[in-house]
């Protein structure tokens, strides 16, 4: 049923669609209006055999998500940020276990400084926690995605994190397809564990492993994520079939065809540069983008395929490895590895700042006239640093540098962007 | 596309404008999208949102940096914020205020764009009128709906009857369809001048 609601709203509709058993989430912005949605949904009696529990921390939250899905239930949980972080032990125990957890989070910033807007530093900190890591383009897919993450999660028996941009889609009102739950239960049967605390055939689950067997479990999870690369392909074939729609799959190519420059990005951003492209190939540049839904596993393979009929890669990302630059582009690096194609990193959108098409447009060209560099920041005030450098230089006890520039800024209600 | 910007201070509905703007263009078939200028929004503190209308899906994820139409919910933000900046040459204002153009001391700014349509109306009265609250927004969109002509007022009605219910429905409704004839009122007592 078309719908025009929130994003928030349509993620807790699919995920309630899903059939959840435990559901168990603190709130953090931009979060927020998925659980309480679906906190309203269980008590109104609108998912069936449901149980919202309330946790006091994040930690707590996946702790209980764990729990129930040892004990055989469908656990879903979300988070954002901090919130993450807080949780990390637990992010790691959930895929050691091989616990099909499904997690939605709404990307956000990492303090400090403080910052509540969205970037993808968050997940891209648990890249490596052995989840496997979806990204949502539009709200529509934020739905679709749900979906395929629980049949997915359950079949490999992996848990899988569904990243969607926080404010920029969590809190966007837009058209959204929302499935019947006919629909849903055709292509989301009922949870079969693969393991189980059961106490009529009881088991242990999360022995302590020595060096004997350590390296071939973890191994065997490496091995799950590399399945799951033919997996989720023929899952969203499996739904673009049942459903009428595509969505998923490890990456979406756009007029790609004979493009020398080739943008390559996770998330939201993806709708805005697809606008670029079309303006620049209005104009004569040969240029496409991929947009990449599954970061974990990698689509290694795949990527390189769409990729190595260019002459250049601009990688777009929302996050930032201090003292490196780049976290996804070290990825397409790697899946390129050879094929002697330049990788520029071009980091953007952190904090929350606005990436826009005219923005992009300026650098997309720079790139295309290879007079980019190597590792850029959309739209860094220069000026601003400058300052702060000298200050830095000249003055022993130069004071919070945050708060340096916050001062220098002055107001910034009265700024539109 | 048709990008609109609303400006409004925390707790006066700007969000909630966009929202039901949004949803009265998706119950006239058009896509939309609408979304805030996500802040830590405090009452008071100046607060944006924006919302575009198309007939195909919208992939801009961009704040509304050159609007077609600006609404303006308080006018202590006119000398406060960037009101109109990026706003289209021949676009359209709307500002909840009980007073003209002029005694807002707007007439030089609209005396260099003389293709933009500009309209006040008396929102906030007629909210407190027919809502018996100061928030202005749901009386604004009837103003946009007879200002801009790119919505029904039938499809701003159904969208906020979606947004709220009971007396606080009806009452908005009242307040839409109020400022929505008195705007056309007004526009038409302009053209005959």
């Amino acid at each position: 049923m078309l719908k025009q609601i929130e994003g928030s709203r349509a993620v807790a509709e699919a995920v309630a669609l899903c059939r959840p058993e435990v559901i168990c989430a603190y709130p953090i912005t931009p979060q927020t209006h998925i659980v309480e949605n679906l906190g309203q949904m269980v008590k109104g009696g609108e998912v069936d055999h449901c149980e919202f529990i309330n946790v006091e921390s994040e930690f707590a939250a996946l702790s209980v998500a764990i729990g129930a899905s040892a004990a055989g239930a469908r656990a879903y949980t979300a988070t954002a940020s901090q919130g993450l972080l807080f949780m990390a032990e637990a992010v790691y125990n959930a895929s050691g276990l091989g616990l099909p957890i499904v997690m939605t989070i709404g990307n956000r910033a990492i303090g400090a400084p403080i910052n509540i807007w969205n970037d993808q530093q968050d997940s891209m900190s648990m890249r490596d926690a052995g989840w496997i890591q979806l990204y949502a383009e539009t709200n529509q897919e934020a739905v679709d995605l749900h979906i395929q993450a629980v049949r997915l999660a359950e079949e490999l028996s992996v848990p899988v994190m569904v990243c969607v941009d926080g404010f920029i889609l969590t809190h966007a009102f837009e058209r959204v397809d929302i499935p019947g739950q006919t629909q849903v239960d055709d292509f989301v049967p009922p949870y079969e564990p693969r393991q189980i605390l059961d106490p009529a055939d009881p088991v242990t689950i999360g022995a302590m492993v020595g060096p004997e067997a350590f390296t071939e479990v973890r191994y065997l999870a490496h091995y799950r994520q590399m399945q799951a690369l033919w997996l989720i392909p023929e899952l969203a074939e499996e739904f673009a079939e049942q459903f009428g729609r595509s969505s998923g799959g490890l990456l979406h190519e756009y007029r790609v065809e004979g493009a020398e420059t080739l943008v390559v990005a996770l998330g939201s951003v993806n709708g805005t540069i697809k606008d670029v492209v079309d303006q620049m190939r209005d104009d004569g540049i040969a240029i496409g983008s991929v947009s990449v839904t599954s970061f974990r596993p990698f689509p290694a393979k795949r990527l390189r395929q769409c990729l190595s009929g260019g002459k250049r890669i601009v990688v777009i990302e929302k996050s930032l490895a201090v003292g490196i630059g780049g976290i996804v582009s070290t990825d397409v690096r790697m899946a390129l590895a050879g094929a002697g194609l330049p990788v520029h990193t071009v980091v953007a959108g952190l904090g929350g700042r606005a990436i826009t098409q005219q923005s992009l447009l300026n650098t997309l060209s720079r790139a295309h006239r290879d007079v980019l560099e190597p590792l850029t920041f959309l739209d860094l005030r220069h000026d601003v640093i400058h300052r702060e450098i000298e200050r830095l230089e000249t003055q022993r006890r130069s004071g919070p540098v945050a708060e340096n520039i916050l001062r220098e800024l002055g107001s910034v209600a009265d700024r539109i962007g | 596309m048709f990008q609109v910007r609303i400006h409004g201070r925390g707790g006066q509905g700007v969000v909630s404008a966009a929202e039901m703007l949004s949803v009265a263009g998706f119950l006239e078939n058009h896509h939309t999208q609408a979304f805030p200028s996500f802040g830590s929004e405090r009452m008071g503190a100046p607060v944006m949102a924006f919302c575009r209308l198309d007939d195909k899906p919208i992939r801009l994820r961009e704040p509304v940096i050159s609007p077609d139409a600006l609404i303006i919910q308080d006018t202590t933000l006119l000398h406060q914020v960037s009101l109109f900046e990026g706003v289209s040459d021949d676009g359209f204002v709307l500002i909840n205020s009980s007073r003209d153009i002029s005694q807002l001391g707007l007439d030089e700014f609209f005396a260099q764009h003389p293709e933009i349509r500009v309209l006040t109306v008396p929102a906030t009265q007629l909210a407190l009128e027919h809502v018996g609250r100061p928030l202005p927004n749901a009386a604004l969109l009837g103003g946009f709906a007879a200002l801009t002509g790119r919505i029904q007022i039938a499809s701003v009605a159904a969208a906020i009857d979606q947004k709220f219910s009971g007396r606080v429905a009806a009452g908005n409704i009242a307040a839409a369809q109020a400022a929505f004839d008195q705007a056309n009122h007004d526009q038409r007592a302009e053209s005959l001048c």
